[in-house]
């Protein structure tokens, strides 16, 4: 141990560059926090620019649709073959579309669309704001009197919030057709046994909460796509960074959000 | 007793037509640092209204940042930027607009939006600080703007069908669109061709001329440097070492602007941001 640590005059460099790697990572969640504060705020003020809004929205929302149904489909085949089955050993096989429903409509549609869709949305959003502030456009943007989170933010983060939910209840239908079909080819049962099954066991805070939690996904992928775009360092380089960062950060923020929307709309 | 901290109150900006050759901006002091690198330490300058000033100084001296501090981009530590009496330090991002649509920057790169026309790219400072402005009007004033720029009708294009000089002409288009009256240059003839570069230098005298325009242009292009400035500033070891007449700086004697103008001894001019 050198003289300098002993003295607590210096930290060794690991410890030196833990402190510092947490330091950044904790002034990083404030600026997020910051800025989410900013852009709610400037979305609820005039003037709205409806054409970017609707254009984002559309974009968005239709780029992401094939994707979304896909992984819909084959959620609700796995978990209608994986519950078919086990439920068939406890005798209960009859009540597989109560399961396929309840489990897609609250947890799987609405995670599996946000792990999927907002990966390719927010790695999107964050490379062409990244590219933007790398080559100085958000900063002419600034220079020419505008504000780049109201025009560059705040519409992303609205489509996102209004593309997750909608994307969310395409996602309810398709994998419950997708369940259904499994039902009737892999186990023979019929399919208005399971639809009625379904339709029995589902209430409709099932169904809101998963549109819900959409909702809330769509809002941290559009801020943390936006945001990792904006604070891009290090030329093309960090904008590579700042994709795959994106990724990482919005499916963890994701399964976090999960557990706590979970806990919160299962004792509401 | 408590000692109440008073910080200067920011007034509303206002731009007044200033004669030739008063004071119009003025650097007081400036230190700005980045993380553990300092850019500058103690940087003082004036521009007089009218005038083509150069900053000149090596890769990294800080020379852009001086430019992004005077209309908000970057914030300084501590010091002053006085522009026409007002102090601008303490002024919010709002209270920066109305500076923003005086003070207009052609950025290095041009910055281009590369989701827009050249029209809607000249068009977008007008929509910004002129909403109430007519479409026609719109229309008439970028296409003015484009032609003083010699790239008339243009406005069709995409900034990736241009050429360097062309963007940097679009870029300078967009700049006056608000007919600004100070532009501020980031090293306008980086990149370019020797004829492209010449093209640019008569563009930013045909802006003094012309328009009145006050300049304030950073280069490590000597040439360039020479060919517009009437005055000239050497950026250096975190602040201004000299500024002077471009005779005054030929014959300089400071070895910070002598080893600039030889090329010969170029470890004397430090790295740091840009």
């Amino acid at each position: 141990m050198t003289p300098e640590v002993e003295a607590g005059v210096a930290a060794p460099p690991e410890e030196q560059g833990v402190v510092a790697r947490a330091k950044v990572r904790l002034e990083s969640l404030g600026s997020l926090a910051r800025m989410t504060g900013q852009v709610f705020s400037r979305a609820v003020r005039p003037p709205y620019d409806w054409g970017t809004l609707i254009y984002h929205t559309e974009s968005l929302g239709v780029r992401s649709l094939p994707i979304a149904l896909l992984t819909a489909t084959f959620a609700g085949l796995v978990i209608s073959l994986q519950f078919g089955y086990f439920l068939g050993r406890f005798g209960v096989q009859y009540t597989v579309g109560r399961v396929v429903v309840l489990t897609l409509f609250r947890e799987l549609a609405p995670v599996l669309t946000a792990l999927t869709v907002g990966a390719r949305i927010g790695s999107g959003m964050a490379a062409e704001l990244g590219a933007m502030t790398v080559t100085e456009q958000v900063d002419a943007i600034r220079a020419l009197g505008a504000d780049p989170l109201r025009k560059l933010v705040v519409p992303r983060v609205l489509a996102c919030l209004l593309v997750m939910p909608v994307l969310t209840v395409f996602a309810d239908v398709v994998g419950l057709v997708g369940g259904a079909l499994v039902v009737k080819l892999q186990y023979a049962l019929p399919l208005d046994l399971f639809f009625q099954g379904a339709l029995d066991a589902v209430l409709l805070e099932d169904f809101v909460s998963g549109v819900f939690k959409g909702a809330v996904f769509g809002v941290i992928i559009g801020l943390v796509g936006c945001f990792k775009g904006l604070t891009v360092e290090g030329g093309t380089e960090g904008v590579g960074r700042a994709t795959t960062q994106t990724v990482a950060v919005t499916s963890v923020a994701v399964c976090l959000a999960d557990f706590f929307i979970t806990k919160l709309t299962l004792y509401l | 007793m408590r000692v109440a901290r008073r910080r200067p109150e920011p007034s509303t900006f206002e731009f007044h037509k200033p004669t030739s050759g008063e004071q119009l901006i003025h650097f007081e002091h400036l230190t700005k640092a980045f993380g553990p690198k300092h850019v500058y330490d103690d940087v003082e300058l004036d521009v007089r209204a009218g005038e083509t000033l150069v900053v000149m100084g090596g890769s990294g001296t800080g020379k852009s940042v001086l430019l992004k501090c005077l209309i908000g981009l970057l914030r300084p530590d501590t010091g002053r930027i006085v522009f026409q009496g007002h102090e601008l330090t303490h002024f919010t991002e709002d209270q920066f607009i109305p500076v923003r649509r005086h003070v207009a920057m052609v950025f290095q790169g041009s910055a281009l939006f590369d989701s827009l026309t050249v029209g809607e790219n000249v068009a977008y400072p007008l929509r910004e600080h002129f909403p109430e402005m007519s479409e026609d009007e719109l229309r008439k004033r970028v296409a003015e703007k484009l032609a003083l720029v010699n790239l008339p009708g243009t406005e069709h294009l995409m900034p990736s069908d241009l050429s360097g000089g062309m963007k940097k002409r679009v870029g300078l288009a967009r700049a006056i669109a608000t007919d600004a009256e100070v532009i501020l240059w980031d090293e306008p003839t980086t990149g370019l061709d020797p004829v492209t570069t010449q093209s640019i230098n008569e563009l930013i005298n045909s802006m003094k001329t012309k328009l009145g325009v006050t300049s304030i242009v950073v280069t490590h292009d000597m040439v360039s440097a020479f060919a517009v400035g009437d005055r000239l500033a050497m950026l250096a070891n975190r602040r201004i070492v000299q500024v002077g007449t471009r005779e005054e700086i030929r014959r300089s004697t400071v070895p910070e602007v002598r080893a600039f103008l030889d090329a010969r001894r170029a470890e004397l001019v430090p790295g740091g941001a840009s």
